[in-house]
């Protein structure tokens, strides 16, 4: 079927579909006129409950702690896939010489290195920041990983790639992403070890507003921000690697 | 006891997952095979042992402790009934099959293939579950990765890349429809549990919110569940996936994705819905023939066996959703032995067609015809699992047709069997006329070059080990003797109506039909016609009036995405014609 | 009426990108199109949540408890999923990116598995 064909069939049942979705948020409340209880209820009852600020942070990792553990594994194995997808196969040498380059490489700009050694250092600093203040501002495992990873990242793109592996040994990424992931896991069977209940809150609560409260969700918060950060590392590493020519990996 | 290991099912897999997964260059091979093979046995008894608890009383699990208070459920929790932990047992049973076949598989990715296939496992016991809406969501979205990194396996073949696409876009946009359902429910009731947005709409009017809502969760879910016109992946992702996984996808990936379905509906919709269930029925039965017939005509004109075993699936994705219309315990009954039966047949037949991928290097019927009349115990395993399918008794899958018929004849709807009976013995042809042609020599296939790549898959184990085979083989054995268990042991039939009836919250338990002397002739004489289908197919040659029509069904599934996505909103929309009446009506009645 | 103008947004994020991947000529742009659907739950999940003058989530001293604050709940679900679909979408330009290197073209057209 063309793709012209295929563009004109769409458009009936596309806006017989919108009909239907419009016709079931016309059921809801209006916006802003949120009605429900479980919000409300967890807006009222987690500070007190938990000790924590951010009742984001409590919902993620306390209240609905499960979810999160599976969002995480979600991520885990995303992560494994690109690694079987792109392992390496029997006879996969990529020949490679200066004439196949098609784009001319940019000469490296000190200037841009040194930037980079200032700036990423101070991105991974904001990233291990957001991370710990989980529970005290909008902040979370989550929210730090990803910054963790675009400090990465940006290692990538000032410094010379040999460089930035020292940043990022391959084998011990690999490792720590499996750990935060399983810790979380271990967390939960620890929790059910020591309360008969998995992924009860089990720590002491600690004090309002401070960094260590809310018993285990700073703890498997931090798990959780090694995971993302060292997942991510591990993904970009993997594109990176598809770019470069052979004799620069032996290096 | 099973009840505070609970979480353990869904647990234990993932942490073996993580710590697996590191290991991977050291971990020696038998060591890994076993810890998985072991882990997911483990996961099997305790929710079998579930399964069995819970025909007396239902198990909730809050997880971190929260139980509910003033009637708002503040967090997740397992609720497990017989259907859902028995399915659940089902799921990691296959997987120790598949993990048993696959003894020596794979020796070139280290323990990638155990990690991601535990991951599965987690994710698929979870979803069986689970009584939480977007729990169920999130486990739908972890059984889909891990499912979307599995089929492209075999990196070094274009097809499995591109049925891995494939599948991976189409079944996003299938979660998409999900989240947007479940978005609607917590617009309404502001709770996420499952018991607890049923009891906030149970006596709420049906109107557009809840038709639309009921729309997007049935198509979202029916994506996964392979049924027409949301079924155009599955062929695809199962002609190029690695054997094991085909057989969990086929044997109960699809299934649960029904069992959603029915679970939603009975715990949400049910209720609102509860005096206009004809549309509801209607819609069911409609697009439960389509796909059973277009999954046996597709299949009966396959001459790739693992699509064509997949097209059957497709097939019988209908037949089960025909059991769902049927909106009675006997045929959720029905639904739970034929789904059982299904899966360990097509496990077999699936590691049948492995190892004669292993032995000669295709898997295409034309291509090995009358080569492979030295294989005997396949060709053994080919003919009874061929009729086993048309549903020859004693076979589990027997057992599970005579309770459906029974069902569907109590709820007025008796001409579904012819529909069963032609989908059956199209599916057991299918089957029977690639054994005829492959093991016997019989006839000749139709060689339509046209369609379908050539089979030029390479073998799945990089060496050719002979030693292998019998693993392999035994495990196929094993899975066609548990299909006849299953048909055979009253003990299941009894456990899955107790379990029907409290799938229908504490519908009276159906009467127990026994296997009449007339219902066992009527399989059989089914299961012939099938044979006798099969030899038409090798010996007579192909009339136009038939080749034409098939001709066309098969230029619709084209392997291109941006047609199955088209197909996808056609469907929506067609769904969402046959519902929205009941809001229009609801509407009329109380304005 | 415009105050279900969100709602509206969400249905035409959706089928704006469905109708993207439906006309798709290159698989990465298939793949962000399904990034453009996907951003589109997350307007959603975020727009049930919403509530008129109430701040997020979080107390503090100044912001005591009881102060009216939007729905964490549908906040929490949102983050996770955003950071979640970012590898999902990496796992799939995997999947496009070896497929390129075998078959040398992204064109949905003539990357069929097989058909018929």
């Amino acid at each position: 079927m063309s793709p012209r064909l295929r563009a004109w069939l769409f458009l009936p049942p596309a806006l017989a579909v919108a009909a239907l979705m419009l016709y079931g948020m016309a059921g809801l409340r209006p916006f802003g006129f949120y009605p429900g209880p479980y919000g409300d209820v967890l807006d009222a009852v987690a500070t007190a409950q938990r000790h924590v600020l951010n009742v984001a942070t409590a919902v993620n990792f306390d209240y609905r702690g499960f979810d999160t553990l599976v969002e995480e594994f979600i991520f885990f194995t995303a992560i494994a896939g690109i690694a079987v997808l792109f392992r390496a196969q029997v006879g996969d040498a990529r020949v490679t010489d200066e004439a196949d380059v098609d784009r001319e490489i940019p000469a490296e700009s000190d200037g841009i290195g040194w930037m980079c050694y200032g700036f990423v250092p101070l991105t991974f600093a904001f990233a291990c920041y957001m991370a710990v203040h989980a529970q005290l501002t909008p902040g979370g495992g989550f929210q730090g990983g990803a910054i963790a990873g675009s400090a990465f990242a940006l290692a990538y793109m000032g410094l010379h790639y040999s460089t930035y592996r020292k940043f990022a040994p391959q084998k011990a990424v690999d490792a720590v992403e499996a750990a935060g992931a399983g810790a979380y896991a271990v967390i939960g069977i620890a929790t059910m070890i020591a309360s008969g209940i998995f992924l009860a809150n089990v720590l002491p609560l600690g004090e309002k507003g401070s960094i260590v409260s809310a018993g285990t969700i700073p703890v498997i918060n931090l798990c959780v921000f090694v995971e993302i950060a060292a997942g991510f590392i591990v993904c970009l590493e993997f594109f990176f690697k598809q770019t470069r020519r052979i004799e620069e990996e032996e290096s | 006891m099973p009840a505070t290991l609970l979480p353990l099912a869904v647990a234990a897999p993932l942490l073996l997952a993580a710590a697996l997964a590191p290991l991977s260059p050291i971990a020696p091979r038998r060591l890994a095979d076993a810890c998985a093979t072991l882990c997911a046995l483990f996961v099997a008894l305790l929710c079998g042992a579930l399964a069995v608890e819970t025909l007396h009383v239902p198990v909730h699990y809050w997880f971190g402790g929260w139980t509910p208070s003033h009637g708002v459920a503040l967090g997740i929790e397992f609720a497990v009934d017989p259907i859902g932990a028995g399915l659940a047992a089902f799921v990691a049973l296959l997987v120790a099959l598949a993990f048993a076949f696959s003894w020596w598989y794979f020796d070139s990715a280290g323990t990638h293939f155990h990690v991601l296939m535990l991951i599965f496992l987690a994710a698929m016991a979870g979803f069986a579950l689970t009584g939480d809406l977007f729990n169920l969501f999130v486990f739908f979205e972890l059984m889909s990765v891990a499912a979307f990194a599995l089929t492209g396996y075999k990196i070094e073949e274009e097809e499995s890349i591109e049925g891995a696409i494939n599948f991976a876009i189409t079944n996003s946009l299938g979660a998409f429809l999900v989240l947007i359902g479940i978005g609607l429910l917590y617009g309404r009731t502001g709770a996420l549990n499952l018991a607890q947005i049923g009891a906030g709409v149970a006596h709420a009017r049906p109107d557009g919110l809840l038709v639309a809502a009921f729309v997007l969760l049935l198509t979202g879910f029916f994506v996964k569940g392979a049924v027409v016109p949301f079924h155009f992946w599955l062929d695809d992702a199962h002609a190029v996936a690695p054997t094991p996984l085909c057989v969990l996808f086929s044997g109960v990936m699809v299934q649960l994705a029904l069992y959603a379905v029915a679970r939603i509906f009975w715990e949400i919709f049910a209720a609102p819905f509860s005096s206009h269930e004809a549309p509801i029925r209607l819609l069911l039965v409609v697009m439960g023939t389509i796909t059973a017939l277009t999954g046996g005509i597709m299949a009966f004109n396959q001459h790739h066996i693992k699509r064509m075993l997949a097209f059957s699936t497709i097939s019988h994705s209908g037949l089960f959703i025909c059991a769902i219309a049927t909106f009675s315990a006997l045929g959720i009954a029905a639904g739970a032995v034929f789904v059982a039966a299904h899966g360990l047949l097509k496990a077999a037949l699936f590691m049948g067609s492995g190892v004669l991928l292993q032995r000669t290097g295709s898997v295409d019927a034309v291509k090995l015809h009358g080569r492979c009349t030295h294989l005997t115990p396949l060709a053994l395993l080919f003919v009874i699992g061929g009729f086993a399918l048309a549903g020859l008794p004693p076979f589990g899958i027997a057992a599970g047709k005579t309770m459906l018929e029974t069902a569907v004849r109590d709820a007025g709807l008796a001409w579904l069997a012819i529909v069963f009976a032609v989908a059956s013995a199209l599916d057991g042809a299918a089957v029977l006329r690639v054994a005829g042609s492959v093991f016997f020599g019989l006839g000749h296939m139709s060689d339509d070059r046209r369609s379908s790549t050539a089979g030029n898959e390479k073998k799945e184990t990089s060496e050719s080990r002979n030693d292998t085979l019998p693993t392999m083989i035994l495990t196929a054995y094993a899975a066609l003797v548990l299909c006849l268990a299953a048909g055979t042991v009253p003990q299941f039939a009894g456990w899955a109506e107790r379990a029907g009836a409290i799938f229908l919250h504490g519908a009276r338990a159906p009467f127990v039909p026994t296997l009449a002397l007339h219902d066992a002739l009527l399989n059989l004489a089914v299961a012939l016609g099938a044979g006798l289908l099969a030899l038409a197919a090798l010996y007579l040659p192909r009339y136009k009036i038939f080749s034409a029509p098939a001709a066309a069904l098969r230029a619709l599934h084209s392997g291109a995405f941006p047609d199955y996505a088209l197909w996808m909103i056609a469907g929506v929309a067609v769904y969402g014609a046959f519902l929205v009446p009941i809001a229009a009506f609801a509407a009329r009645g109380n304005p | 009426m415009t105050l279900y103008l969100p709602y509206a947004l969400v249905v035409w994020l959706f089928l704006v990108g469905v109708f993207g991947i439906v006309r798709s000529r290159n698989l990465i742009h298939a793949v962000l199109c399904l990034a453009v659907v996907q951003s589109s739950t997350y307007v959603f999940l975020i727009a049930i949540g919403f509530k008129r003058n109430a701040g997020a989530p979080i107390f503090s001293a100044d912001v005591p408890v009881g102060t009216p604050a939007v729905d964490p709940v549908v906040h929490a679900l949102t983050l996770t999923d955003i950071v979640v679909a970012t590898v999902v979408t990496a796992l799939i330009l995997t999947m496009a990116i070896q497929v390129y290197r075998i078959t040398g073209t992204l064109d949905p057209e003539k990357l069929r598995p097989m058909s018929g």
